[in-house]
C-alpha cells in the first residue's frame, strides 16, 4: 500500500481554461446524469495537465465543486492513484520500470544511468525543475524490456547508451524518438517475423525507411 | 504451429494500417449486421460452443458469463465493461490490440453488448497507455463516422455507444469490482461478492466485465463459426491466444499461437530460444507475476493451456511467459514481485495490507542471507494465512509466487541462510 502526502498549498486559485473546459464537458457526457462523480478521475487528470503536471489543493477543490462532491471524496481519489502528483513535478517525469521483465534485462543499470546523468536519486527532482525521476511498477511493454515512460510516451528496448541519448536530447530541449530504440517496429521478434509471414515485405519496407 | 490463415490478430505488429481502411481490408466490420440479426441467444450460444475462456487470467467461460445477465432488460440498463487495465507484470497484449487492431475490439464490443442487452460499453484503459488510448479513440471516432456504432449500429437499428475511461495507475483496478468502483469515481477497492456484477455492477446495474482479448476475438469467432475456434487448441482449452515471451530469451516478442502449444516450442520457435541455449534455463513464470514458477524439467513437456498448467500447480493466467536463465538470482526475482504486491495492495483487508509488507520484508532478508532457516517455514505458513482470507485475489496472488519458490527452490533458500542461528528475528 502506498500513501501520498497532503497536497501542496502553493497556488491559490484554479479554474479550467476555456480550451480545457470544452474537454471537461465532453468527459461529462460519457456518464449517466446521476453518476457525474464518475468524471472525477478524468477531470483531475485535466486539472493536473493544466496545472503543470501536479494537483494543487485549489485544483482538487475546483474539481470537487464542479462535481458537487465532498472534498474528502475527491482527495481520496487524488491520493489513491499513483498518476496524480500532489507535489510539483519536473517538466520531464522519467519513470523507469523495474518490475521483473525489465529487471531481467538490465533495468538496474538504467536506474543507475539516470541517477548519474541527472545527479538525483529516484523520487527526486533536479534543482532546475526539468527532471523528476521515479522507479515504477510494470508499465505493460514487457517484450520490449527494459523500458521507461517519460510523460505520455514509452521508450523501449533500452540500454544505457540509448537512455543517456534520450536524456541528453530532452536536456537540450529537443524531442527524442519514442518507442523501440533498437530498430524494432513494435513487439515482433527482433530477428524477423515468425508468424504473419505475408507482412514480411511491409516489415522490410519499414526497416529500409528507418535506415534511409 | 498455428497457420497464418487461422490467426485472428493479423496486424499484431502494426505493420499495416491499424485504422478503418486497414481494418476493413482485414475483414473487420464485414457481415456485422448479419451477425446481429442472429439474435442475442444465438450469439451467446455460439460463444459458449466455441469454448472461449476469459483471456484476462481467470479463464472462465465467456459465453457462460454473458448468460448470467438478466434475460429481460428491466428498469436498470445493462452495461458491458471492458477491462483494459493491463498491469499484470509480463503482460502486454491488450496494448497491441488497442494500438494495432482497435477495430476488432470495437466490433467485438458491439456484438458482446448486443448479446448481453447493453447499449453502452465502457473500456477502462490503464492511464499509462496514453498513446494506446489515442489510437483506440481515433478508431472509435471512425466507427461512429461510418455508422458502425451509434444510433443505428451497422444499420441494425441497435443503439450502441463506446466510451473510454482512463485509469490513473492502480494495478488493483484490474480486479473487476475495483474497476467498477473506479469507474464510479471512487478509489479502486474491490467489493465483497455477492452481489456479482451481473446483478449489481456499474451504476447499480447489471454488468459484464470482460478482458480486451476476450472481446476482440468475438467477431472472428462469429464470422468463421464456433466450430472453427473450438477445433483449434485442446479440449476445454480451445482457440488461439496471444502469448508474451519476455526475459532471458534471444528475441522477446508477442505472438498469437494455438492454445496448448508446448512451452518449449513457443520459446524456441518465436522467441529465438533461451539465452545461452535451452540447457541454460533455470525457471519460467508462465502466466504473469501471480502464477507459481516452473522449473526446467517441467518446462520440457508442459503445454500452454489452463488445465495443463493448473496440473503443475501453476496457471496460464495472462499467458505472459517470463523466462529466467541460470544467471538469475531466483530469490531476488520473487522478492521483486513481493515488493510489487506490497506496493499495489489497496489496503482494504488486513491480511493483504499487513501480510504483503510482512512477506516482502522477510523475503528481503532471505534474499540477502539474513534469515534463519525456520523462517522459511514461517513464511510459508504466513502465505497460507493470507491466501483465501481477503475480499479479492490480490492476497492470493501475492502468496502464490512465494509458495512456488519454496516448493521448487527451498534448497537454495536454505543454503543462502544456513549460517544463521535458529532464533526467530522480528520481521
Amino acid at each position: 500500500m502506498t500513501t501520498q502526502n497532503e497536497p501542496s498549498q502553493t497556488s491559490k486559485t484554479f479554474s479550467f481554461t476555456p480550451k480545457i473546459e470544452i474537454k471537461a464537458l465532453e468527459v461529462l457526457q460519457k456518464y449517466p446524469e446521476d453518476w457525474q462523480a464518475s468524471a472525477v478521475m478524468p477531470l483531475l487528470d485535466l486539472a493536473q495537465r493544466q496545472n503543470g503536471g501536479w494537483l494543487s489543493q485549489a485544483a482538487i477543490e475546483y474539481v470537487a465543486n464542479r462535481l458537487s462532491m465532498p472534498l474528502i471524496r475527491v482527495y481520496e481519489v487524488a491520493s489513491f492513484y499513483t498518476m496524480y502528483n500532489l507535489k510539483p513535478i519536473g517538466e520531464h517525469h522519467i519513470e523507469v520500470c523495474t518490475n521483473l521483465p525489465c529487471w531481467l534485462r538490465g533495468s538496474d543499470q538504467l536506474v543507475q544511468a539516470c541517477e548519474d546523468f541527472l545527479g538525483i536519486k529516484s523520487g527526486q527532482t533536479t534543482d532546475d525543475g526539468k527532471f523528476t525521476m521515479s522507479e515504477v511498477e510494470c508499465l505493460g511493454a514487457c517484450v520490449n524490456a527494459p523500458m521507461m515512460q517519460i510523460n505520455d510516451d514509452y521508450y523501449e528496448d533500452l540500454n544505457v547508451d540509448a537512455t543517456i541519448k534520450i536524456l541528453s536530447k530532452l536536456k537540450a530541449g529537443s524531442k527524442p524518438k519514442t518507442g523501440s530504440q533498437s530498430g524494432r517496429r513494435s513487439c515482433e521478434p527482433a530477428t524477423g517475423l515468425t508468424s504473419l509471414l505475408h507482412q514480411k515485405k511491409l516489415l522490410d519496407k519499414q526497416h529500409n525507411k528507418g535506415k534511409g | 504451429m498455428l497457420k497464418d490463415s487461422d490467426r485472428i490478430f493479423t496486424n499484431l505488429y502494426g505493420l499495416d494500417d491499424p485504422f478503418i481502411k486497414g481494418a476493413k481490408k482485414r475483414g473487420d466490420w464485414s457481415n456485422t449486421k448479419k451477425i446481429l440479426k442472429l439474435g442475442r441467444e444465438k450469439i451467446i450460444e455460439s460463444i459458449k460452443e466455441s469454448g472461449l475462456r476469459g483471456r484476462g487470467g481467470a479463464g472462465f467461460s465467456t459465453g457462460m458469463k454473458w448468460s448470467f445477465m438478466p434475460k429481460e432488460i428491466g428498469e436498470r440498463p445493462h452495461y458491458l465493461v471492458i477491462n483494459a487495465d493491463e498491469g499484470e507484470p509480463g503482460t502486454c497484449k491488450d496494448r497491441e490490440i488497442m494500438r494495432h487492431d482497435p477495430h476488432k475490439l470495437i466490433e467485438g464490443a458491439l456484438l458482446a453488448s448486443f448479446a448481453i442487452g447493453a447499449n453502452v460499453a465502457y473500456c477502462y484503459v490503464r492511464g499509462e497507455f496514453f498513446r494506446e488510448t489515442e489510437a483506440l479513440q481515433r478508431a472509435v471516432n471512425e466507427a461512429y463516422a461510418a455508422n458502425f456504432i451509434g444510433d443505428n449500429s451497422c444499420g441494425s437499428g441497435y443503439k450502441f455507444d463506446f466510451f473510454i475511461h482512463r485509469g490513473m495507475g492502480a494495478y488493483i483496478c484490474g480486479e473487476e469490482s475495483a474497476l467498477i468502483e473506479s469507474l464510479e469515481g471512487k478509489k479502486g477497492q474491490p467489493r465483497s461478492k455477492p452481489p456479482f456484477p451481473a446483478n449489481i455492477g456499474v451504476f447499480g446495474c447489471p454488468t459484464t466485465v470482460n478482458n480486451v482479448e476476450s472481446i476482440a476475438v468475438v467477431p472472428e469467432i462469429m464470422r468463421r463459426g464456433d466450430e472453427w475456434f473450438s477445433g483449434l487448441g485442446k479440449i476445454n482449452n480451445t482457440g488461439t491466444k496471444l502469448f508474451l515471451i519476455s526475459g532471458h530469451v534471444n528475441t522477446p516478442c508477442a505472438v498469437e499461437e494455438e492454445m496448448g502449444i508446448p512451452l518449449k516450442e513457443l520459446i524456441e520457435k518465436h522467441a529465438g530460444g533461451v539465452r545461452g541455449g535451452w540447457d541454460n534455463l533455470k525457471a519460467v513464470i508462465p502466466g504473469g507475476a501471480s502464477v507459481p514458477l516452473l522449473v526446467k524439467e517441467e518446462c520440457e513437456t508442459v503445454t500452454m493451456d489452463f488445465d495443463a498448467l493448473r496440473e503443475l500447480r501453476s496457471g496460464l493466467g495472462t499467458a505472459a511467459v517470463m523466462v529466467m536463465d541460470k544467471s538469475t538470482d531466483i530469490i531476488r526475482a520473487i522478492t521483486r514481485l513481493s515488493a510489487f504486491y506490497k506496493h499495489e495492495s489497496c489496503g482494504q483487508c488486513t491480511p493483504c495490507r499487513e501480510g504483503t509488507g510482512w512477506m516482502w520484508r522477510i523475503m528481503e532478508r532471505i534474499c540477502v542471507g539474513n534469515a534463519s532457516v525456520d523462517e522459511i517455514d514461517m513464511l510459508e505458513e504466513v502465505t497460507h494465512q493470507i491466501e483465501g482470507h481477503t475480499i479479492c485475489a490480490h492476497g492470493d496472488a501475492a502468496a502464490w509466487p512465494i509458495q512456488g519458490l519454496i516448493r521448487k527452490f527451498r534448497d537454495e533458500m536454505i543454503k543462502r541462510n544456513s549460517g544463521n542461528s535458529k532464533t526467530i528475528k522480528a520481521a
